[in-house]
């Protein structure tokens, strides 16, 4: 009993970081209806940038609001940049840019970084909570962090007018335009968003998982596993999709021999492909209803 | 939307809007036929002398740029023909490599054998998950193919097949020779150049007449309007499900072909990297024409070494920036472009 709490406990430890990453996520889907899959790497190199800045010897607490920003404007001229002249394109177009950038981010990690692992510390200490505390202190300030990242969302989007233009151009485009929201403006603030979500996600994780440039590929996956769960239109679902895949993939990896420790993406899989098929709208998403 | 369908598959339309005109559209059809099969009979020659001109080594890259053309063309009949995506044809290959490298050297039987078996197979796996993505279209589809090709490696690894797969060592394959006595004639290299070739041939003229036939017109009538077949009176479930099948195939025989001729498999060579490149070779030879995966095929050999050359480890930026220009400036690739030109020098 014991060890199945433990390994609940751990599972939500692990969701903290996919349901930052399905946030971020979310974020995307809900400004432009695709799935970033350069969200990742966008995100590694966010954490990059945080980690030359604390080799240069700034404080962490100045770094984090910092890349924060640096993250939101590349975001924002990503979207600008790259997005706007093919606004009309096919999915395929879309999808082969999302690649594109996954390579592009990937590629310039390595090169300006290299590939070796390194460390990143935590801002919130290492070591357990309190004594004999199953959880860490840097879990949970990762737990802290992502509600915390929630909230703000929930209010950005409730009670301020820009959160509320922004739902206007992600719900019915045509009409958002007509009562004077710029749209593409808004889809650029909603890359700018994901993208310094990613970034608090990247620096979160680094401290776990280690700074590398192929570090977030499997951590997306779970990422896009979470905001399926949750439904893709649903911040909150995200959230808690996110830590439903890390318990799952924890107990599956104990109690399932076959799966052991490390060999948990194909209960990803598994999961992606069964939610689509059996609830595609998630737990808490919308139902999208389209007229032909 | 309507726009963004008229760019995605402006070939086919193209020919469409010919129909009514069936004099021209003959007449049209005869000029680019007999120029494509110049071509075809040049570079066919070309082909069958390259091996006694180049090095080893040369040989090698060509045989690669054939077998991963055919991995191309497999997808390209899911995404041009049929308008599904994958970004996991990394897996199928995957299954076609692992099914000769297991057949040859735990069972011992020859590489000849290979081939049909993991057609059959990837056939069945691509078709099985076909079934479930009939119900997912768009990113949702692309969503869960990212989500095979990344976790691809992982299940190769897995411990219960551990016996066969050869877990994270994977497989050594040993090079079949030249059989007949044309290994007096041919070395090893030489004669693999071949067999590939004569299997790719094989596969182009397959892929061909599928997309010309009854079947074809299906295929793309499911991809230009989904509602429209169907009230047609295509069975579109059974039809898509058959294109992944068929899609599978192709890259499945070509995985097979490709472990034959590197002669090792490991979970760590099919990595979501793999699947990316089969798509950067689609859509650089142009999404809905078949021969443009040879020119697909040369890019993903080629041009990595060269971006190497100019400067280390920046491979992929150069992919990335190439991919950006690419949906730019020639959003039907290579065949996009040839097309252009070619209808420009006939007017």
């Amino acid at each position: 009993m014991e060890l199945f709490i433990q390994q609940i406990v751990a599972g939500v430890a692990t969701g903290a970081i996919y349901a930052c990453v399905a946030l971020a996520v979310v974020m995307i889907y809900q400004a432009i209806h695709h799935l970033n899959f350069a969200q990742g790497e966008m995100a590694m190199f966010s954490t990059y940038i945080a980690w030359q800045m604390l080799q240069w010897g700034l404080p962490y607490w100045v770094v984090f609001p910092l890349v924060i920003l640096v993250s939101f404007v590349g975001g924002f001229a990503i979207e600008r940049i790259v997005f706007k002249p093919i606004e009309n394109a096919p999915v395929l177009s879309h999808i082969v840019i999302f690649i594109a950038l996954f390579a592009i981010f990937n590629s310039f990690a390595g090169f300006i970084w290299d590939f070796t692992i390194k460390a990143v510390p935590s801002p919130f200490g290492d070591g357990p909570l309190w004594e004999g505390a199953m959880i860490g202190k840097h879990q949970a300030g990762m737990i802290g962090v992502t509600l915390i990242v929630l909230l703000l969302l929930w209010g950005f989007f409730t009670f301020t007018r820009v959160g509320l233009a922004m739902r206007a151009a992600a719900v019915n485009p045509e009409s958002a335009r007509l009562v004077g929201i710029r749209v593409s403006m808004m889809t650029a603030l909603g890359w700018g968003m994901a993208s310094a979500i990613g970034a608090v996600a990247g620096m979160l994780i680094a401290p776990v998982v280690f700074l590398e440039p192929n570090m977030m590929l499997s951590i997306l996956l779970y990422g896009f596993a979470g905001a399926v769960l949750g439904g893709l239109t649903s911040p909150l679902g995200a959230v808690i999709g996110g830590f439903i895949v890390g318990v799952v993939e924890n107990l599956a990896g104990t109690y399932i021999p076959v799966i052991g420790g490390e060999l948990k993406l194909p209960i990803a899989l598994f999961l992606i492909v069964a939610v689509l098929l059996v609830k595609p709208a998630g737990l808490l998403g919308r139902r999208v209803v389209q007229r032909v | 939307m309507a726009m963004s369908d008229e760019t995605m598959t402006g070939g086919a339309s193209g020919s469409a809007k010919a129909a009514p005109v069936p004099k021209g559209r003959a007449a049209a059809a005869g000029g680019k036929s007999t120029l494509g099969q110049a071509v075809f009979v040049i570079l066919l020659l070309g082909a069958l002398a390259l091996p006694f001109i180049f090095k080893n080594f040369t040989i090698f890259q060509m045989t690669m740029l054939m077998v991963y053309a055919i991995a191309i063309l497999g997808l390209n009949l899911l995404t041009g023909i049929n308008g599904q995506f994958s970004l996991g044809h990394g897996a199928f290959y995957a299954v076609g490599a692992y099914t000769a490298a297991i057949m040859m050297e735990n069972l011992g039987i020859g590489y000849v054998w290979t081939l049909p078996v993991a057609g059959i197979l990837c056939f069945v796996v691509g078709f099985l998950f076909g079934l479930p993505a009939l119900r997912l279209e768009g990113i949702y589809l692309a969503l869960a193919t990212f989500a095979l090709a990344v976790a691809t490696p992982q299940f190769l690894k897995l411990t219960p097949f551990e016996h066969w797969t050869g877990g994270v060592q994977g497989i050594v394959i040993i090079k079949p020779d030249a059989p007949f006595g044309l290994d007096a004639v041919l070395n090893a290299d030489q004669w693999l150049y071949f067999f590939t070739l004569a299997v790719g041939l094989f596969l182009y003229w397959l892929a061909r007449n599928l997309v010309r036939s009854r079947t074809g017109r299906a295929l793309m009538a499911i991809r230009d309007n989904p509602i429209a077949a169907r009230s047609m009176g295509v069975n579109t479930s059974v039809y898509k499900a058959t294109a992944f099948g068929i899609s599978a195939m192709f890259t499945g025989i070509a995985g097979c072909l490709g472990a034959i001729v590197i002669q090792f498999v490991a979970p760590d060579s099919f990595t979501f990297a793999l699947s990316v490149a089969i798509l950067v070779g689609l859509v650089i030879g142009g999404v809905g024409w078949l021969p443009g995966a040879l020119l697909g095929a040369a890019f993903i050999v080629f041009i990595p070494n060269v971006a190497e050359e100019i400067s280390k480890g920046l491979a992929g930026a150069f992919y990335g920036f190439f991919l950006i220009a690419v949906i730019y400036l020639a959003p039907q690739g290579a065949g996009g472009l040839l097309r252009a030109l070619v209808a420009k020098l006939g007017r």
